[in-house]
């Protein structure tokens, strides 16, 4: 089968999924539009995780197992955009905690600027040491100072800095567009972090990037759990603004309710499709510019260059290119990518939960979204994220439907059925495992495959 | 007095955890370090195959502990490790004939070995959770201290209580045998030499004769029980959850490249370097330097350098700062 003929057949089948979802209640299908686009929005959020990940592996063979880190940092993004300033916070430390970072990093380009222009020996050795323990402590007692007071202000309700909303405490949902503004934010902020990453982990071998990349994201996941005047924390900001107007909004204006009666729709109903459609369609714009780009980009003469580097390094390097620094490249563009599209699920979400980041869910899933699609295709990156987060969501209907197959023959409220029922949920690891494993070993090039 | 009690409560809180910590994390880095070794790739499914060993020994210790069977004051786990050995042994070489062996045949490139053990790390994590379920699990019986923090104040006579818990003295015992034993079967004997010949060099190796499968299965044999007692003790000294052992991956990553890939050597210094600086850091010093200033000099904060939810950032920074001066690791792993 050919690639123009495979490519729209596999995107078809996969529409038939969500459709099927939508309709018919039949076999695992939940038979609720909501249900599907629900899944839908956050395929499509998963498609842009993928198309960042293909990037880099597809484009460039790095293997970065940090995403969960750059999507929770576009997270944040959201939050420090979109949130209206906490009242009296900024006085009450905020600024010193911004003086304790400066002098945090300007203790850290002290020491490299030591290290590099002072002559070799113990001398060296001992002010940068010197230099590490005077900047901590004045970092940490700046520091301190101002997060004990960022955090006494109104603790149960903020706590927090807040963002840029100019809307203030009481109005910020009316400037529900400063959530759009903080995804490219959330782009640059996960760019930054895979920048200080990539600095020290490219060049090296392969495989520590993934173990570097693995650290910075559990790091980036730890900080944004534990300093509560960023973002408050396992607290959670719940409330974020929204892009899109509100259900209740929706019911109360005579025009929609006219609408949904001639479509013969109940109005509760037709407001919640209503929003997740507003979603899809702010999300499906996202995806096919960045499908669009990065189909132009890929067949540019820098995608040329990008596939020839991940093809033989060696024969790049003698043609004059520079490996390391387009890896860098790449990498920050991929990482980018992956901001932009945690902020995007931040914002769908309405909320940032930094104790639901989970690398399983975040890091891995991505992956097998990227393998089981096509790694080096584009399209294939993102029909893997459809396909993937599709089964992801249903594998627990599946799995319970198979559990129930299997455990027929059992006596109902045996220990043994109870317990096989109750661990269905956890098919899904199971599952994607075997999916990821299949998939390598039998169709290593994916569903849609590189040309 | 107050430099006795500044000593011993420097061994309770600092000495005795980071020592227990560290040989768990060396067992751990053993095992990867191995693996490197004579597969070539970094295993990123050793955090949950340790749990896969950690949750086989459970079973069996429940099992034996429902028959009354017991060696107190030793914990009944024990009695159970070597059965937990030899269903992780099974299991990775079940793995290892279903996954990697293709990819050695057609020799891949490390990463999809890497990719590999990431579907293996997934149905691992699945299967664990299936079996044994996400939550804390308990297992630990026997005596619960050697030393118990009030007997000690009594011998003593010091403000200070030094408590050594059974799990804590277990661990730091068996680390030393298994790794004495270890070393000796490197060392020693000629299916260790064929297997250091083979990680210096395959082909030279494969020309002398060889069996290269020989060796792998050897390799697992021996990585099944170092997880599986690094497990079990990790399990017994705090607590077993599945997630926990997942997340272990990174100080056991750092460790053994701290050390230097795929130099046993290394991987074990690695683990005491990570693990003391994760408690240094994380630990509160208030108490200790109490002791040690003159009265008016006494801290009013907990002089902690930083929060214990930042443990993982302390084995990061080491990582990088060593990838970036010395990449090789401390003791000259195989090539970057």
């Amino acid at each position: 089968m050919s690639q123009s003929i495979r490519t729209p057949l596999m995107f078809a089948l996969v529409a038939l999924l969500f459709i099927l979802q939508g309709s018919t209640d039949w076999w695992i299908f939940a038979g609720s539009w909501n249900a599907s686009l629900a899944i839908l929005n956050m395929a499509l959020v998963s498609a842009v995780m993928a198309l960042g990940v293909n990037l880099q592996w597809g484009y460039a063979g790095l293997f970065n197992v940090g995403v969960m880190g750059f999507v929770a940092l576009g997270g944040l993004a959201t939050v420090l955009v979109s949130m209206p300033p906490t009242p009296g916070a900024w006085s009450a430390g905020g600024f010193k905690i911004i003086a304790g970072l400066v002098l945090g990093a300007a203790t850290i380009v002290l020491m490299i600027w030591q290290f590099k222009h002072m002559t070799k020996g113990r001398r060296r050795n001992l002010i940068m040491l010197a230099t590490l323990i005077a900047g901590f402590f004045l970092f940490r007692w700046i520091f301190d100072a101002g997060v004990a007071g960022v955090e006494a202000v109104n603790p149960a309700q903020t706590g927090y800095l807040g963002g840029l909303n100019p809307g203030g405490q009481d109005n910020y949902r009316a400037h529900g567009y400063m959530t759009l503004l903080a995804w490219p934010v959330g782009g640059l902020l996960a760019a930054g972090a895979a920048w200080i990453v990539g600095k020290t982990a490219l060049g090296l071998r392969s495989d520590y990037l993934a173990i570097a990349t693995l650290g910075i994201a559990e790091i980036i996941v730890a900080i944004i759990k534990n300093e509560d005047w960023m973002a408050r924390g396992v607290k959670n900001v719940i409330g974020l603004p929204r892009p899109v107007p509100y259900e209740v909004d929706l019911q109360r204006s005579a025009d929609f309710v006219a609408k949904a009666d001639a479509l013969g729709m109940n109005v509760t109903t037709a407001s919640t499709i209503a929003v997740k459609l507003s979603y899809s369609v702010l999300f499906t714009v996202v995806l096919i510019v960045l499908i669009v780009l990065a189909q132009l980009s890929l067949h540019s003469p820098w995608g040329r260059m990008m596939r020839a580097i991940r093809d033989n390094e060696v024969a790049a390097q003698a043609m004059g290119k520079n490996v390391t620094g387009r890896h860098l490249q790449i990498f920050i563009l991929g990482s980018a990518l992956c901001g932009l599209a945690g902020a995007m699920m931040t914002t769908l979400d309405g909320q940032l939960t930094p104790g639901t980041y989970q690398p399983l869910r975040y890091t891995f899933l991505i992956w097998v979204m990227v393998i089981v699609g096509g790694s080096g295709n584009n399209l294939g990156a993102v029909l893997g994220g459809f396909l993937i987060w599709f089964l992801w969501i249903q594998v627990e209907p599946i799995g319970y439907w198979a559990m129930t197959l299997v455990t027929s023959g059992l006596a109902d409220g045996s220990a043994l059925k109870t317990h096989l029922l109750d661990s269905a949920a956890h098919m899904r690891l199971f599952s994607m495992g075997v999916i990821l494993l299949l998939v390598l070993r039998f169709s290593p090039r994916g569903l849609i495959p590189e040309k | 007095m107050d430099f006795l009690n500044a000593v011993v409560a420097l061994t309770n809180f600092v000495l005795i955890p980071a020592i227990a910590y560290g040989s768990q994390l060396a067992l751990g880095a053993l095992g990867v370090t191995l693996i490197y070794g004579i597969l070539r790739f970094s295993n990123f499914a050793h955090g949950d195959s340790m749990a896969f060993g950690a949750m086989v020994t459970i079973l069996v210790t429940w099992w034996f502990q429902s028959m009354g069977v017991s060696i107190a004051p030793l914990p009944t786990a024990l009695l159970a490790l070597p059965f937990g050995i030899v269903g992780t042994g099974l299991m990775l070489l079940a793995t290892d004939r279903v996954v990697y062996r293709f990819y050695r045949r057609v020799k891949a490139k490390p990463i999809v070995f890497v990719m590999a053990s990431m579907g293996v790390m997934f149905i691992m994590n699945g299967l664990v959770r299936f079996v044994i379920g996400p939550d804390d699990q308990r297992f630990a019986d026997g005596a619960r201290f050697i030393i118990s923090a009030r007997d000690f104040k009594e011998w003593s006579g010091l403000r200070e209580g030094l408590a050594f818990k059974t799990s804590q003295g277990l661990t730091i015992v068996t680390a030393v045998i298994v790794v004495a034993a270890l070393f000796w079967f490197l060392n020693k004997t000629r299916t260790g030499k064929s297997m250091r010949a083979f990680s210096d060099n395959e082909d030279l190796a494969l020309l002398s004769g060889i069996n290269p499968e020989r060796v792998v299965m050897i390799t697992w044999m021996i990585v099944a029980g170092l997880i599986t007692i690094a497990g079990v003790l990790y399990g017994l000294d705090k607590t077993f959850k599945p997630f926990t052992y997942f997340q272990l991956l990174l100080p056991i990553f750092a460790s053994a490249i701290v050390g230097g890939l795929g130099n046993p050597l290394g991987a074990i210094a690695g683990g005491f370097v990570i693990a003391f600086s994760e408690v240094g850091v994380t630990y509160a010093w208030k108490k200790v330097v109490t002791y040690l200033l003159p009265e008016s000099l006494a801290p009013s904060s907990l002089v902690q350098l930083m929060s214990t939810d930042y443990k993982f950032a302390v084995s990061f920074v080491i990582l990088i700062i060593v990838l970036l001066f010395k990449p090789t690791g401390l003791f000259r792993g195989q090539s970057v």
